[in-house]
């Protein structure tokens, strides 16, 4: 028998923490789907709720409750659907796009959006102090850089105008067949200068407009409560202009950071949703829970960088050598094994229609060959590379992956370099890499937003890679207004991408989360972008 | 003792000095800045943040400002991370939540291990003690990145009686406190029987029983006195490693704490997040280690103030 001491000890902690759990009690999900309040993880916590500041994709997750462009999203293909503007119309040449606003957009505070609220906006996003990292996105607008750089400074010269309360002209520096897309991200959303100005400077940072008290959108959702680190819950919108098809009464998203803890609250039904899945969770989900596990196709390439300023590495049959030696189905097979596409060129297939014909396949013979006519038969006098990645394990796996095999069929030795996040991107800046661990997930869905990053110009090429027929291909396409005219330019840029080859693609993402059966309209689109409007619970 | 005090809040003038600014230039060493992002930023935004954050400045201009901001407003600056929040505010906003979660754990560390240790110590070699000791032992050797998720497994997911995330209700409490606090427990736990163990053999104790005391009135009123020295000096250490250790739990178990800000301002490089922490963690480690020892003081009479 044990000692009663310790049974009173062990039966009284015990007696406590039934108490406190008195009896199993009704979970987050079951409330939810009674009162239509959908839960979903996000992720790390937002760091504002400003769209023009916002930067990253699950700013997006909340964001896109509380705020609408002129063109929203179709639920399953992401098209271009009527938001805030109701129609529009697009000059002959491609380069004027007329929108009508429609009469009953409302602000949350009940002010009309006016075409006036838009051009204020876009004002605001180009105002260098501001300093909005994506105001980039604007530069397809006439006059828009200029006015970004500070080398204008009259607006009225950017091609935004309004030439009635509801109308919204836009003149565009060249015709753009993905304009349309392009207005869909956040940067182009509108925000009510009112507010704005009365919490402070309007373009300034540090504005703090965003509170629970002051806050203003023109979504289908309201902000309600923002607690940092706890949730955010955001009510139906009374006043949104589509009000009668939004089916959720309110959606709660909770910042979970941590994917096992994330993993945990759903499990406990905390969530309909996860934000993602650990990889050590998804044999075990699609094995016992095949209905909870949701694995979509994600806009996204993981991909190696080479600096091509660097000896050895600044030869291209080297790096084609390199990029042909790489097992990419035993790394989505074997490590990933979540549905992951081994990556062949630089575009994920399928991106609007386009799939690149250039290929940088698997095959170790032909590597082989490449290097020893680079003058390195069977890797004989090949220098020690290093590969910069930033610390996760998934990163290391992989690198280790690459490294056993270049060292088995090249006789490369790879030295793997693992730095902790912002070191890894001081190191990208001072471009003191050889090898360089990236990814690229798209802003919008055309195959522009991949390739451009290769340009001479993009401050996201960190190879030194250049080419002027390259830059001119996408120069060109961008100023093409068919689509299949437009393809074929692309075709040709990746092919020279390609074979030059400043990168090895590895695989095309996938997103794998959690849901719960009782999400509706939650379909799989390739920028996880998921219309709130269209999305409702159903308990069965 | 007043003295005794005085001089010791006095002594912390320079030590938090040569703490900020030992931080405030270890942090600025580190490569990477607060606006390096995956995607890259353009130069001219570069520019115009560093310039709104002050960032332009010469790094000693920065740290006279940063200094005198401190001393003459108390003014923490503002966050590079969260664009609309001063570091004063996010400290405000976590803290409470840090400072529960860490003063539950304490106490639920001193009444689990003092009782432990205690009975351990009277039940000397029995079953009672060697329960005890393994209840410490696996105590400090299950770490609580382990225990955690353990007890959320059992308690949340299978039982169902709480939360497995979350710092809404009393009930969610339970499970982050215990996880912290049964490690410090063990600990405690430990200390106390052997602290304990050595008094009770001690001549005073002896004359207590032999003037008849009762056996509880000589453990809780003789003996506990002197056997709990070394646990109050394991309180110093174990409150600072309670309140930075939160990080963890909070971690764990998705509390809006400030734990949490401590560790990602500095991946994030919010370098004045980054001070701010480190100094509000300087100044609560440095007053509870007073309060530590002006206990030390109290409880054995062979120390002074001095």
């Amino acid at each position: 028998m044990r000692p009663p001491i310790v049974r009173l000890l062990l039966s009284s902690v015990f007696c406590l923490l039934a108490v406190a759990g008195c009896l199993k009690r009704e979970t987050a999900v079951e409330r939810g789907n009674r009162d239509q309040i959908l839960h979903r993880g996000m992720g790390p916590e937002v760091a504002d709720l400003d769209p023009h500041i916002a930067t990253t994709a699950n700013d997006y997750t909340v964001l896109s409750a509380l705020f609408e462009g002129l063109v929203a999203e179709d639920p399953k293909t992401l098209a271009p659907v009527p938001g805030v503007a109701e129609r529009w119309d697009i000059s002959p040449d491609g380069l004027t796009y007329t929108f009508h606003l429609r009469s009953n957009a409302k602000w949350s505070n009940g002010d009309p959006v006016t075409a006036r609220d838009f051009l204020a906006s876009w004002q605001r996003v180009l105002t260098p102090s501001l300093a909005a990292d994506n105001a980039y996105l604007l530069y397809i607008v006439q006059n828009a850089e200029g006015f970004h750089k500070g080398q204008l400074t009259d607006f009225t010269q950017v091609g935004f105008s309004a030439p009635d309360a509801h109308t919204v002209r836009i003149t565009l520096e060249h015709p753009a067949s993905y304009f349309l897309s392009l207005l869909q991200h956040w940067a182009w959303w509108p925000v009510h200068l009112p507010t704005l100005e009365k919490a402070g400077s309007p373009y300034q940072r540090g504005n703090r407009w965003t509170r629970v008290e002051t806050f203003v959108g023109n979504g289908p959702f309201n902000l309600k409560e923002w607690r940092t680190g706890q949730h955010i819950d955001v009510t139906k919108s009374p006043v949104y202009w589509d009000a009668a098809s939004v089916r959720l009464n309110g959606i709660r998203f909770h910042p979970i950071e941590d994917l096992n803890a994330e993993e945990r609250a759903f499990r406990s039904g905390q969530l309909h949703l996860t934000e993602a899945l650990p990889v050590a969770k998804v044999d075990a989900y699609r094995r016992d829970h095949p209905d909870l596990l949701r694995i979509d196709p994600y806009l996204g390439t993981y991909y190696y960088t080479f600096n091509i300023t660097r000896p050895f590495i600044n030869e291209a049959r080297v790096r084609r050598a390199l990029a042909l030696a790489v097992d990419r189905a035993g790394i989505t097979e074997k490590i990933l094994r979540a549905g992951q596409l081994p990556a062949h060129a630089f575009t994920p297939p399928g991106t609007a229609g386009y799939t690149p014909t250039a290929r940088l396949d698997s095959n170790f013979d032909d590597a082989r060959r490449l290097l020893a006519e680079a003058g390195y038969p069977e890797g004989k006098g090949t220098p020690v590379i290093d590969i910069l990645l930033n610390t996760s394990e998934n990163h290391r796996i992989i690198a280790e992956e690459i490294q056993a095999t270049w060292r088995k069929e090249l006789g490369i030795e790879i030295r793997l370099n693992n730095m902790e996040g912002k070191s890894v991107l001081a190191a990208r800046r001072a471009r003191d890499f050889q090898i360089l661990r990236s990814s690229w997930i798209g802003d919008y869905n055309d195959p522009a937003t991949f390739l451009n990053l290769w340009t001479s110009g993009s401050g996201n090429n960190h190879s030194g890679w250049s080419n002027a027929a390259y830059d001119q291909l996408l120069f060109q396409a961008a100023r093409t207004a068919d689509t299949a005219a437009r393809n074929a330019l692309f075709q040709q840029a990746e092919a020279l991408l390609v074979a030059d080859a400043p990168f090895i693609p590895i695989y095309t993402y996938t997103h794998v989360f959690l849901k719960n059966p009782s999400v509706q309209g939650w379909h799989p689109t390739l920028l996880d972008h998921h219309p709130y409007k269209h999305v409702w619970l159903d308990p069965k | 003792m007043f003295r005794f005090i005085a001089r010791r809040l006095l002594e912390t003038i320079p030590v938090l000095f040569i703490i900020v600014t030992a931080t405030f230039f270890m942090v600025r060493f580190v490569p990477g800045g607060p606006f390096d992002s995956e995607k890259a930023t353009t130069p001219e935004i570069r520019a115009n943040l560093e310039a709104y954050y002050g960032l332009n400045l010469p790094l000693h201009q920065q740290y006279t400002n940063y200094l005198k901001a401190i001393v003459l407003h108390g003014d923490l600056g503002r966050s590079t991370k969260y664009a609309s929040r001063t570091v004063n505010e996010i400290i405000a906003d976590k803290l409470p939540a840090s400072l529960q979660l860490g003063g539950l754990s304490l106490l639920i560390a001193l009444v689990l291990g003092l009782t432990a240790g205690v009975i351990a110590a009277v039940k000397r070699n029995t079953k009672t003690d060697y329960a005890a000791s393994s209840f410490a032992m696996i105590g400090i050797c299950v770490p609580t990145f382990v225990l955690g998720p353990l007890l959320v497994l059992v308690f949340a997911i299978h039982l169902g009686w709480f939360s497995a995330s979350g710092w809404y209700d009393w009930q969610d409490r339970i499970l982050p406190s215990l996880t912290l606090g049964i490690v410090y427990a063990a600990g405690i736990a430990r200390l106390t029987r052997g602290g304990m163990l050595e008094v009770l053999n001690l001549d005073y104790i002896r004359t207590a029983r032999a003037k008849g005391a009762s056996e509880a009135r000589i453990i809780l009123k003789h003996a506990l006195r002197g056997g709990l020295l070394p646990v109050v000096s394991y309180l110093g250490p174990a409150i600072a490693g309670i309140l930075t250790g939160s990080f963890v739990i909070e971690t764990i178990f998705q509390i809006p704490g400030l734990g949490r800000e401590f560790v990602n301002s500095a991946f994030n490089r919010d370098y004045t997040l980054v001070l701010g922490t480190v100094i509000l963690y300087a100044v609560l480690i440095i007053a509870l280690n007073l309060v530590v020892d002006v206990v030390q003081v109290w409880l054995n009479p062979k120390l002074k103030f001095e």
